[in-house]
Parts: structure tokens; C-alpha cells; sequence
């Protein structure tokens, strides 16, 4: 349903003949597809108390009988928290993009088309159509930046796309290895994972294929050192596709690592892991300091979301409960924040047209709601307790310290320095940005927050807040969910 | 024999009946009522077509040299559906006034050389399938020529001709060598004859390769692709590029998995080494091209490196992914020529910087051949990334993981090049874009049949079933 609902909606608009038709069909789309998700939310917490099973509400159809390809769907709770984060952000998403000007009916097609890829890739259950709904993600990708983009634009474009599909290429050998090896004491090869997690898959099949899946999850992920898509990439892109690539397709990289390449392969994950962690640490912390040294407002975020999808898959390798149910959190907090983030960072660009901070000052006396939320958003990114960054943050880093050898904790130590370091750039953004004397008279007679400009970036808010003050509902769904996983990963401890 | 053994060759016979129906109508019109030879032809291969589709009995007749079987019949109903779209697209081509006059010429050469390649196809021994090689290629290249007022069309039919009658005599020599060291030129034969010791057999085995390999431009044997399309008329051009290599494909598959399958090991390696060359230079060539028709032949050539993928594995599944590959690569590069068709038609523009912003004015257009690129590079949920996937996966079923991965990191370069018309189209700007033009009723048609082909033989299974069912491998 989740996928049939956007589809429908891009069908919609392709009907529509005006802006105002576009916008409205979008946002009612959207809007059914976030009360869905509500629905599914609190059906899942009446079917989670009688029903133990996995994964609930499965439902599979034959697609390729002879390659054992099946429309395969269902939910745990991670993929019911993924699900609302981006139902959330996408709605956020339609209304930042209120007023695009050109060619708007294409613009809302192709973003909701991208939100499909994404909703199908976190209810799929069997790798191929996983697979499928991946790439159908990227690739609307190209044209939103190519065509609405702003700065370097084609450039940022091609970049994206083809260092995204490299990882794709990637994945499509370690999706071919593991089904070829899904069956190794006879019987049928499958593409299902939950199918193949029951399986014993051989030592050395997955110590070739580990490397193929994590890397090409990791490059959707901003794995160092194949994050160099990323700065150039959201940079470029416009509003609404900065806020849905950032807040939810990186995600999808996250989702990937733990779902396919840690489930499925758990041995080789146990083996390789430390080298990843050496490249997430590094990630997290050249992520913050690269954000230190920017002068423009969407790099720095850029860099910023490159710490911080860092992080998340850091907590990951620590195969640990607290830390891979802080990884989680981390992919829905910071998914919401630097949703909240790019939004601002667009409403100011279009009233500025600048994103030189220091070309701009005392924006908080000029545009005082736009400035207060950028703020809230600062203290959430740098993990102020009430806001759900600290919720996450402080999760990851106890279950990372579980570890007792030093190599894990010295990991972690580096890893924390990060807090630092974005307390840093997030002051001095919002000292230069909002405070301070107003350096551009023309800037003066700016308006603040139009009424869509504000339910966007309410909805956003809202939501952070939420998971900062009662996160517990969530972490206990994630918590219920990650069982099989760390029991995998465990058992061979 | 009876009326039953004659009616196997239904296909062929239908299609000699068509051409000289079309002759017949050329002789008793004169010029001036010489259009309706275009619905009749058009027509009759409809009819062809259909019939085509009916079940048949599995058979052989004339002491075996013909034969026909299920798969041999579905690989000529695709190749049907497919000269079907360029005879629809070619209509408005044909029907104009420096044409006019040699319109029965283009149906009977393109019955022709069709008829051939389907003996090509249900050939059962070497002999009928150099009959229908030759067939085939004679009227191909007096195609090649058919613009007779374009040097480019005469070098293009000079080209094909010799590099054709170099090839057949190279492959000619070689089934020589066959009957010579195994005594017969039967397939069946042939095959039980066969040792991996004997270097003249291997020799032999090479030559036929190399024969092959032109025709499905190959490297090193390519180099005639480019400037050959580039100098046809884009009906020839479409015609080349889809059907004449993938009727190639179509008995090169079949005669290595029946003949040769003794000495598998052999040619699996030639394969190997193949593939990695005509994927890589076919993308890296690519690359350069801004004229459209240059760029969709090295795309073609590449393409036909991917192909070799199902090939090199051996298995059912593999040859199924090849027929379902060659369906897929029939309806995308269809497609995108009809699209560069169209355009060149009726603004004779064919530089791939003269389409920029072609969104802006033609924006049906301009979706077709997204949609036509995005098939040929691989991208869901168009029938290409299904094609694709399951030539990756008959390649991986065999263990054959380091050529996936650099095919896969071929297709990566060819996503660039493929993004390049698409960027034209969608991203530059124009000072003058190419005007608003509404296009024929035919060439709509051919283009729409392409784009459903490709949404729909992806996403139903029941194709791709359908052929794996009749496939066999080593």
C-alpha cells in the first residue's frame, strides 16, 4: 500500500494542469501517506503485543518463480519508525517547496516518485525488489538537482548519480553472491532475507561478499572515503531534495548495512567490522571539522550530515544492543534535524540569496521566527537533553563504552570529540548568522515565515520534540526488533 | 514429405509469399498509385507476424538440415515483433518523394534478408546455415545504399558488403575445416566428432567465431558498426542493430550450446576475454560520440557485450537471459531510433547538441527517449535493469563474479554517456530549441509499441517465464 499510494499520487499530478492543482494533490497525497503511517504505528503496537513473529504483516507475491523472486513485503519496528520518519519528511518536504516556480508539475512528480523508491525499499523483504525500489530512489535524483539545482549544478548531479550507482553496481554482486550461496545444503536459492538469515551461509562466500555489500551500502551512507558525493550533492540540490536525500536516503545506506550486510552475513561482519570502524571514526570526525571551515550554510550542513550518518553506522559496528538501538534513533533524529535544517537553510537562501554566513548578520532581528527554529535546530544537532539529538547521541556513545578492549574504546573516545567540534561550528554559525549587528541594510525588508514555510518546518519540529521528550515508546519498538539481529551477531561473540 | 513437414517453415514460406506479393503489386502499378504498397506490405507482415504466434509442432524436414523447435519459433515471433516497429516507423520514411519509386524495393530486400536470417536460424546443419547467412547479408548491404543521393549511404553499403563477404569467407573457410576433420556437416553430427585435442577443430571453432563475432560486432571485429550506421538510413540503421545482430546472437547461442558444447572450455575463455574487450571499448568510444546515430552504434556494441554474459555461462538460465535480453534490447533500441528518427525527419538534425531543450518543446518526445536511454543503461523499473539483472545473474550461477563486477562497472561509464542526451534535453539551455512538430500517426505508433514493450516485459514475469521454458544449456 505504502508504495501504491505515491504512485498514485504522481499519476495525479501528471492530471493536474496548474501550480495550484500540483501543489494540492501533493500535499493531500502526502498527507494520506503520513496518517498511513500513524495508522500503521498504533496497528503495529496491537499486533506487536500478540504476535512475536518477526516480522508482521507480511505479505509475499510470486513474481520470478524460477528465480525464486517475490513481491515480498512486512514490518518490524525499525522499519515502522523508518517508515514515519519519511512520511514525515517528505510532507515537510512538499510544503517547503511550495512555491517552485519552474516546471513545478515535473518537480512534485519526480520527488514523489523518489519517496516511492524509498517507502517500497523499507517494506521489501526479499533483496531483489530491495534492490529495485534502491535504484529507483537514485535516479530521479539526477534530474531534481540537474534541473532545479542551483551552483555547479550538472556537475553535483553526475557526480551523485554516478558515485550512488557505483554502490549500486557493488551491491548487485553481493545481492547475486548471497543468493547463489542462500542454500548451501541444497534446496531452493532465495532472495528472501528473512529466509536466508535461517541459513548458514559459508565462511568464505561471506568474507568476499562482506566488503561488496557494506561498501556500497556505506557510499549511500557517507562511508569515508566515499563521501565525496555528498558536500557537492546537497549543496547543489534544491530545498525539498536536500531535506529527503539527507534526512532519508542516507538512512537508507544505514538501513542497508544492518538489514542485509550485518544480518545476513553476521561471521564476515564480525571480521571486517574493525576496518569500517576505522572509516566510520574518521567520517565522524572529518565530517565536523570539515563543517568548521565552511562559509557556505548548505556545505556545512552537508558536512555536518556526513558526521552524523557517520555516526550512525559507527554505533552499528559496535554490535551491541544500546548502541545499534542508538544507531536508529540517530537515523530518526538526525533525519528529522537536517531535514529541519536544509529547510531553513533554503527559506533563508530565498530571501537572501546568499548562503555566505558572512554576508549575512542579525538575521534574528529581521525574520525572528525562522531564526529562533534555526536555533532549536542547532541545540538538537548538538544534542541539547529535551531535543531527540541528545536522546540519540547518548545512547551510542554508552553502548559503544560497553566494549571493554581498547580498541573500541579508543574508537569511541575519538568519536565523542565530535560533540565538541559541532557545538563549535553550530555556535559559530548561529553567533555569525542570526546575532550580532545586521550586515546588509538591503536584508531589512525581508519577510518572515510564510504560512507553508511555517507548517513545514512545525511538523519537523514537532517531531524532534517528541522523540526528545518520550523517546521510550520508540526505543522500546526498536528494542523488540533488534532482538534477532544482536542474538545473530551474539552468538558468535 | 508431406503438407504437415512443409507447413514448418511457415514462417519462411509466408515471408516469400509477402515479397513476391509486393513484387506483383510493384509490377502492376504504375508510378503514380505506387503508395499502396506501403499498407499492403505493412499488412501482410502484420498477418505474418501474428500467425507466427500460433503453436507449432516441433519437427525437421530435408533430412534434417531444416528444423524448428519452440524456442527456434519464439526467437523468430520476437524477431517479427521487432521488424514490425521499423516497418511502422519507416512508413513516413519511404512514402517520400526521392523514395518513391524504389518503395518495393525496401519491403522485398527487407522480406529477404529476413527470410534468410530465419533459415539462419533453424539451421541443422552447417550448410543451411551459410545459406541463410549469405541470404541475409546480400540484401542487407544493398540497403546500406538504399539513399542514393548521400555519399555517406553508398560508402555505408561499400563498407558492409566487404567487410560481410571477408567475414563469410573467413567463417566459410572454417566450416570447411569442420567437414574436413569430423566428416559431416550436420550439427548433430558434428558435435560427436568433436575433440579439444585436435588444433585443426580448434582452429575451425575460431574461424566460426570470427565470422560470428562480425556480425554481432564484436571487437576487434566492429570497426565497420559506426560508420556503417552512421551512413544508412536510420529505418537500415535500426534494421542492423537490432534484428540482423540479434539473429546472430540468436544461432551463435544455439550452435555453441549444441555443437560445441564438447569443447566448452575452450571458447568459454575466448568469450571471457571478449566480453571485458567489447563492453570497455564500445563504452569508452561512446563516450565521445555527439552524433546520435554513432553514439547508439557503440552503444549497441557494448550492449553486445553484455550479452556475451549469458552466453560464457552455459546454462538454461543463461540462454533464456539472452533471448529475453536481445526482446529488451529490441523494444529500448527501437525506441531510442525512433525517437532520432523522427527528428531527423523533419528537422535533419541528428547532433546530440542540437537537442538541447528539447523538453521545453517536444515533451513527449523527450520522455520517450529518457525512457529508451534508461532501459539500455539498466535502470528500474524499465525492462533493461531486468535484462541486465539476469545476464548478471546467469554470469554469478557460474561463478563467474570478477566479470559481473566489471560489467557492472561498465554499465556505471555507459549510465554517464546514456545521461548525456538526457542532460541535452532535459538540464541546457537553447537559444533555439528544435520547434514543436507534431508527428505521424505511424511513427507515434512505433514508438508507443516500444515503450509498452519495455514497461511491460519487465514487470510481467510471464516473458521471461515463458522463455526460460523452452531454454536448454550445456
Amino acid at each position: 500500500m505504502f508504495v501504491v499510494v505515491p504512485v498514485l499520487t504522481t499519476l495525479g499530478i501528471l492530471c493536474t494542469k496548474d501550480l495550484k492543482g500540483t501543489r494540492i494533490v501533493s500535499a493531500i497525497g502526502m498527507g494520506i501517506q503520513l496518517l498511513m503511517s500513524f495508522n500503521l504505528l498504533f496497528r503495529y503496537f496491537a499486533e506487536r503485543k500478540v504476535n512475536a513473529a518477526e516480522m508482521l504483516f507480511q505479505k509475499s507475491y510470486m513474481w520470478y518463480e524460477s528465480l525464486n523472486i517475490h513481491y515480498t513485503v512486512g514490518v518490524d519496528g525499525i522499519a515502522v519508525a523508518m517508515i514515519l520518519l519519511t512520511s514525515v519528511v517528505v510532507i515537510a518536504g512538499v510544503f517547503a517547496s511550495w512555491s517552485t516556480k519552474e516546471l513545478p508539475r515535473e518537480f512534485f512528480t519526480f520527488l514523489i516518485l523518489l519517496s516511492s523508491g524509498v517507502f517500497g525499499f523499507f517494506i521489501s523483504l526479499d533483496l531483489f525488489t530491495m534492490f529495485l525500489f534502491y535504484e529507483v530512489a537514485v535516479i530521479p535524483m539526477y534530474l531534481l538537482i540537474g534541473i532545479w539545482g542551483t551552483g555547479p549544478k550538472e556537475y553535483s548531479a553526475m557526480k551523485l548519480t554516478l558515485m550512488l550507482m557505483g554502490g549500486s553496481a557493488l551491491l548487485i554482486l553481493g545481492l547475486l553472491g548471497i543468493y547463489f550461496n542462500s542454500a548451501p545444503d541444497g534446496g531452493q536459492l532465495t532472495f528472501n532475507i528473512i529466509e536466508i538469515s535461517k541459513v548458514h551461509i559459508p565462511i568464505e562466500a561471506q568474507r568476499f561478499f562482506f566488503p561488496f555489500l557494506f561498501v556500497g551500502f556505506g557510499v549511500l551512507g557517507a562511508l569515508f572515503p566515499f563521501h565525496t558525493w555528498s558536500p557537492d550533492g546537497h549543496a547543489s540540490a534544491p530545498t525539498a531534495v536536500s531535506m529527503l536525500h539527507a534526512g532519508v536516503l542516507m538512512k537508507l545506506g544505514g538501513y542497508g548495512c544492518f538489514r542485509v550486510a550485518m544480518f545476513l552475513l553476521p561471521e564476515a561482519a564480525q571480521e571486517m567490522g574493525w576496518i569500517f570502524l576505522v572509516l566510520t571514526t574518521i567520517s565522524v570526525v572529518y565530517g565536523a571539522f570539515g563543517a568548521i571551515w565552511q562559509k557556505d550554510l548548505k556545505y556545512i550542513n552537508a558536512y555536518s550530515s556526513v558526521s552524523h550518518c557517520g555516526m550512525v553506522i559507527f554505533a552499528l559496528l559496535m554490535m551491541n544492543k544500546t548502541a545499534m538501538d542508538g544507531a536508529i534513533l540517530q537515523m530518526i533524529s538526525h533525519g528529522l534535524m537536517t531535514a529541519l535544517f536544509f529547510a531553513l537553510i533554503g527559506m533563508i537562501y530565498g530571501r537572501t540569496h546568499t548562503r555566505n554566513i558572512y554576508e549575512m548578520g542579525g538575521l534574528m532581528k529581521i525574520i525572528p521566527f525562522l531564526s529562533v527554529i534555526y536555533v532549536i535546530a542547532g541545540m538538537a544537532s548538538l544534542g541539547l537533553p529535551g531535543l531527540s539529538g541528545f536522546v540519540a547521541e547518548m545512547t551510542i556513545f554508552v553502548g559503544s563504552f560497553q566494549h571493554q578492549d581498547v580498541f573500541h574504546r579508543v574508537c569511541t573516545i575519538v568519536a565523542t570529540t565530535s560533540i565538541v567540534v559541532t557545538a563549535v561550528y553550530i555556535l559559530r554559525v548561529v553567533g555569525i548568522l542570526l546575532l550580532g549587528p545586521i550586515k546588509n541594510s538591503h536584508f531589512e525588508e525581508l519577510k518572515d515565515a510564510s504560512w507553508w514555510e511555517k507548517t513545514s518546518l512545525l511538523t519537523l519540529l514537532i517531531a524532534i520534540l517528541i522523540i526528545g521528550i518520550a523517546p521510550f515508546w520508540l526505543s522500546n519498538m526498536i528494542q523488540d526488533s533488534l532482538t534477532p539481529i544482536v542474538t545473530r551477531l551474539s552468538i558468535l561473540q | 514429405m508431406n503438407i504437415q513437414d512443409i507447413l514448418l517453415m511457415r514462417h519462411e514460406l509466408f515471408l516469400i509469399f509477402a515479397a513476391l506479393v509486393v513484387l506483383v503489386f510493384e509490377i502492376a502499378t504504375d508510378d503514380s498509385q505506387k503508395s499502396i504498397i506501403t499498407p499492403v506490405a505493412l499488412v501482410l507482415f502484420a498477418i505474418h507476424t501474428v500467425v507466427g504466434f500460433l503453436p507449432l509442432t516441433e519437427g525437421s524436414i530435408f533430412g534434417g538440415s531444416f528444423h524448428t523447435t519452440n524456442l527456434i519459433s519464439l526467437m523468430k515471433d520476437i524477431l517479427n515483433v521487432g521488424v514490425l516497429i521499423i516497418l511502422i516507423q519507416a512508413t513516413k520514411w519511404i512514402n517520400m518523394s526521392a523514395n518513391k519509386v524504389k518503395i518495393s524495393e525496401f519491403y522485398i530486400l527487407t522480406f529477404t534478408t529476413l527470410a534468410g536470417m530465419f533459415f539462419m536460424i533453424s539451421s541443422g546443419d552447417f550448410l543451411m546455415f551459410y545459406l541463410g547467412l549469405e541470404t541475409a547479408t546480400i540484401p542487407i548491404a544493398a540497403l546500406a545504399a538504399f539513399d542514393r543521393y548521400k555519399n555517406k549511404s553508398a560508402e555505408a553499403g561499400i563498407k558492409l558488403i566487404l567487410s560481410s563477404t571477408l567475414s563469410s569467407g573467413i567463417l566459410l573457410y572454417g566450416i570447411s575445416m569442420i567437414y574436413g576433420t569430423t566428416g559431416s556437416v550436420y550439427y548433430s553430427e558434428v558435435a560427436r566428432g568433436l575433440t579439444s585435442a585436435d588444433s585443426l577443430q580448434v582452429l575451425a571453432m575460431v574461424f566460426f567465431f570470427a565470422g560470428m563475432a562480425f556480425k554481432i560486432s564484436l571487437v576487434p571485429f566492429h570497426l565497420w558498426t559506426a560508420d556503417v550506421y552512421e551512413g544508412a538510413p536510420v529505418s537500415v540503421t535500426s534494421y542492423l542493430s537490432v534484428i540482423s545482430k540479434g539473429a546472430a546472437v540468436f544461432i551463435f547461442t544455439i550452435v555453441l550450446f549444441t555443437v560445441f558444447k564438447v569443447v566448452a572450455p575452450l571458447w568459454q575463455d575466448v568469450v571471457y576475454v571478449i566480453a571485458i574487450a567489447t563492453m570497455t571499448i564500445g563504452n569508452l568510444f561512446a563516450l565521445r560520440q555527439t552524433n546520435m546515430k554513432r553514439f547508439l552504434a557503440f552503444s549497441s556494441i557494448a550492449q553486445a557485450g553484455f550479452i556475451l554474459l549469458g552466453i560464457i555461462s552455459g546454462t538454461s538460465l543463461g540462454m533464456a537471459s539472452v533471448v529475453y535480453y536481445v526482446m529488451v534490447y529490441i523494444f529500448s533500441n527501437l525506441g531510442a531510433f525512433g525517437v532520432v528518427s523522427i527528428i531527423s525527419a523533419h528537422t535533419g538534425k541528428e547532433d546530440m547538441t542540437e537537442y538541447n531543450g528539447l523538453y521545453k518543446t517536444n515533451p513527449k518526445l523527450s520522455l520517450a527517449l529518457m525512457l529508451a536511454l534508461f532501459s539500455l543503461a539498466g535502470i528500474p523499473p524499465v525492462a533493461g535493469f531486468f535484462g541486465k539483472f539476469f545476464l548478471f545473474t546467469a554470469a554469478a550461477q557460474k561463478g563467474y563474479y570478477i566479470l559481473v563486477l566489471i560489467s557492472l562497472l561498465n554499465t556505471i561509464i555507459s549510465l554517464y554517456y546514456y545521461l548525456m542526451p538526457v542532460k541535452a534535453m532535459f538540464i541546457n539551455k537553447n537559444e533555439e530549441p528544435i520547434a514543436f512538430f507534431k508527428s505521424d500517426i505511424a511513427s507515434k505508433v512505433a514508438i508507443l509499441m516500444c515503450m509498452a514493450g519495455m514497461v511491460v516485459v519487465g514487470l510481467s514475469s510471464t516473458f521471461f517465464e515463458s522463455i526460460l521454458k523452452y531454454c536448454f544449456g550445456i
